[in-house]
């Protein structure tokens, strides 16, 4: 069974939700990126995502596009990042499936390699599925054909704004899980949740049995809380991504103990009285 | 495989080329834009409401000059020159920009962004916008706002908001990028211009439709001057607005030679030329799949033309199909040759053609050299050439800034 599968399998049966961190690659630099992945596994993450930085990412907000351009301008190249999951997955807790790896990829980078050869290779350093912000189910049918074939996820997101029919749609040709964009907008901090938010998951709960995890504008243990009921997980991007904007004035141990205190006190909201 | 003039689909492919590769977030906004646009093609109303301004504000027709001087200088052909540079702000940016505006008003949205590279699209849209009461927003490149100062402050007068680009490479890639994010949280209200053939459907087609009065004029015109077709019509490329606005008119006539011209920038290495058609490969960028100048790890590659309008690592998703139908041949003109451009029609004609033009009149008055004298040749004279003024004194090594 592919490891995102089995993952929701046993939170749900545990009455447990998954927490999602999402760490961009290269940023400062790759081994702190496998200590980051790491140490968010270590505060309890359940999934960890990977961001492969891309020059043009229009499906991103300004502070994970400053972490790209960090990144590719140090000459950060996709064999490395493969490299890179390759060897975080050779140990634990990643080894053994527990917590499963995504990458979150523009289409762009999948095409220039090839869908099938970008698909093989990322299996085969070790991600179990991947979500292509910019790969809307119309453009996606190529991709989700060879990613069935290969039992790697296909993560797709359904945003505030996409209308109920195709929502539908979307949810029938998502595996894994249903990505839930919680606000108008790219990916960044919001100070509040959209009441519209709670009703749109609400009815999308009605409509797929798939996990559904929300992010997007989530930054505080406040968010986590009101989130978890009705989903099966939440992720948070940027409020995480923003800590690496210091990473230059701090040492490798501090960045990673700052990152990881972040995500435990996230850990522990979307917990607390479950 | 022809090329057809029955593209896009319904999905907006060109062939294989185009498509919607964006955020879910602007699925449903593009899809309302393809509706909205779909009826105001088809409404004679609007149609009606589009030439008015075009005949009233912009002043089309734009002539079809017989430019004899230059035709005596090449020794060939006949060579007339399509006058873009007459319409009002000076280019053919206005054309799409009225169209987009107007339709801005029909679908009732009181905002409009649009990205500028080195201000001519910028200035055309805060113009429809001033005239037609929208607020206006547009993104632009740190490295731009800089070297354009004059049409910052254009903008700026006729009431527009420029938003200074400080992400990424600072210039027309990164305010597309920029102008994106925009649109993806303020898309119920506002309407996002974009100013070239580029970006998701339907703005290759739609942009194309608008900019189509462009060929549309030089085929009539041809046909009352002379009689007959041009042989020869040739344009630049950049995006690909007023190349293809000129050019799909004359797809279907198949003895009329089509001829685009990339910046050849200083050479063909990687990083110093923005010839995407002639060095690049399919992939996506913005929004489309076109062709595009990567590296090889599939990141967009940096560019460089002396021409701020044709300095853009993507291109238009049609021109992408005819390339590969081989419909339009493309070809590049270098830095200093579109500067001999820049002299020549100067010199010979007094009318100081933009730089982006020059390199279409490097390639024209080639073309038209190694033709009969009863042949014509047409070369879209995208815009004038005064915001280069400082730009080619600059690398004449004189200083005309205060």
């Amino acid at each position: 069974m592919n490891a995102i599968d089995a993952l929701f399998q046993r939170l749900r049966s545990q009455g447990r939700k998954a927490f999602i961190p999402f760490i961009p690659a290269g940023d400062p630099d790759l081994a702190a990126s496998a200590a980051l992945i790491e140490e968010c596994a270590r505060r309890g993450a359940s999934l960890v995502e990977i961001g492969f930085p891309y020059s043009d990412p229009i499906a991103d907000g300004s502070v994970i596009q400053a972490s790209y351009t960090r990144a590719l301008d140090k000459g950060l190249k996709v064999d490395q990042i493969f490299a890179m999951i390759r060897e975080v997955k050779a140990k634990e807790p990643f080894k053994s499936g527990d917590v499963p790896l995504v990458g979150m990829v523009s289409y762009s980078l999948v095409h220039h390699r090839g869908p099938e050869a970008f698909i093989k290779t990322a299996m085969e350093a070790g991600l179990a599925g991947a979500i292509v912000p910019d790969l809307p189910v119309e453009e996606a049918e190529r991709l989700s054909l060879l990613a069935a074939s290969h039992d790697f996820k296909l993560i797709h997101l359904v945003t505030p704004t996409t209308p109920r029919d195709r929502a539908t749609r979307i949810a029938k040709q998502s595996t894994g899980f249903l990505y839930c964009v919680s606000v108008v907008g790219i990916t960044g901090e919001r100070s509040q949740i959209p009441p519209e938010l709670m009703d749109q998951l609400r009815w999308l709960r009605t409509q797929t049995a798939l996990p559904m995890c929300v992010g997007f504008g989530i930054s505080k243990p406040e968010h986590v809380k009101t989130l978890r009921e009705g989903t099966d997980g939440v992720i948070v991007g940027s409020a995480l991504v923003r800590r690496l904007e210091k990473a230059s004035s701090l040492s490798r141990a501090e960045l990673v103990k700052d990152v990881g205190e972040q995500v435990a006190a996230l850990v522990a909201a979307l917990h607390e009285g479950i | 495989m022809t090329a057809s003039v029955a593209v896009p689909d319904q999905e907006g492919r060109f062939g294989d080329f185009g498509g919607r590769y964006v955020p879910e977030t602007l699925m449903h906004a593009l899809r309302q834009l393809t509706d909205h646009y779909e009826m105001a093609r088809n409404d004679p109303e609007f149609q009606k409401q589009f030439e008015y301004y075009l005949k009233e504000y912009v002043g089309r027709p734009s002539p079809l000059y017989f430019a004899e001087r230059l035709t005596k200088e090449a020794g060939g052909a006949r060579i007339y020159l399509k006058r873009e540079d007459l319409n009002h702000t000076g280019a053919h940016k206005i054309n799409n920009c009225i169209g987009q505006a107007l339709l801005t008003k029909r679908m009732g949205k009181p905002r409009v962004i649009a990205e500028t590279g080195a201000g001519q699209h910028g200035v055309a849209s805060a113009t429809a916008c001033a005239l037609f009461g929208l607020k206006c927003a547009v993104y632009m490149g740190e490295e731009d706002v800089r070297r354009q100062k004059l049409n910052v402050f254009k903008m700026k007068a006729m009431g527009a908001e420029v938003i200074v680009v400080t992400s990424g490479s600072r210039t027309l890639r990164d305010a597309v990028n920029e102008a994106m994010r925009d649109w993806m949280a303020s898309v119920q209200d506002t309407h996002y211009i974009i100013g070239s053939v580029i970006g998701p459907h339907p703005f290759p087609a739609m942009v194309r439709d608008f900019q189509a009065v462009i060929g549309s004029e030089t085929r009539q015109q041809c046909m009352e001057k002379l009689g007959r077709l041009p042989d020869v019509v040739v344009a630049c490329v950049g995006g690909g607005s007023n190349s293809a606005g000129m050019f799909y008119p004359f797809v279907g006539d198949h003895s009329v030679q089509l001829v685009g011209v990339e910046a050849g920038g200083r050479n063909p290495h990687p990083g110093h030329h923005a010839a995407t058609l002639s060095h690049g490969k399919p992939g996506v960028l913005h929004g489309t799949f076109s062709y595009v100048l990567q590296d090889d790890d599939g990141q967009t590659a940096p560019v460089h033309s002396i021409s701020a309008g044709l300095d853009y690592p993507g291109v238009g998703p049609e021109h992408s199909y005819w390339k590969d139908t081989e419909r339009v041949h493309y070809t590049s003109i270098s830095d200093a040759e579109a500067l001999d451009g820049f002299s020549i029609a100067s010199r010979l004609e007094g009318i100081l053609p933009a730089l982006e033009t020059s390199h279409a009149i490097v390639e024209g008055m080639r073309l038209a050299a190694k033709r009969r004298k009863e042949d014509v040749v047409v070369i879209c004279f995208s815009g004038r050439g005064d915001k280069d003024c400082f730009e080619v004194a600059r690398l004449q090594g004189e200083n005309i800034e205060e």
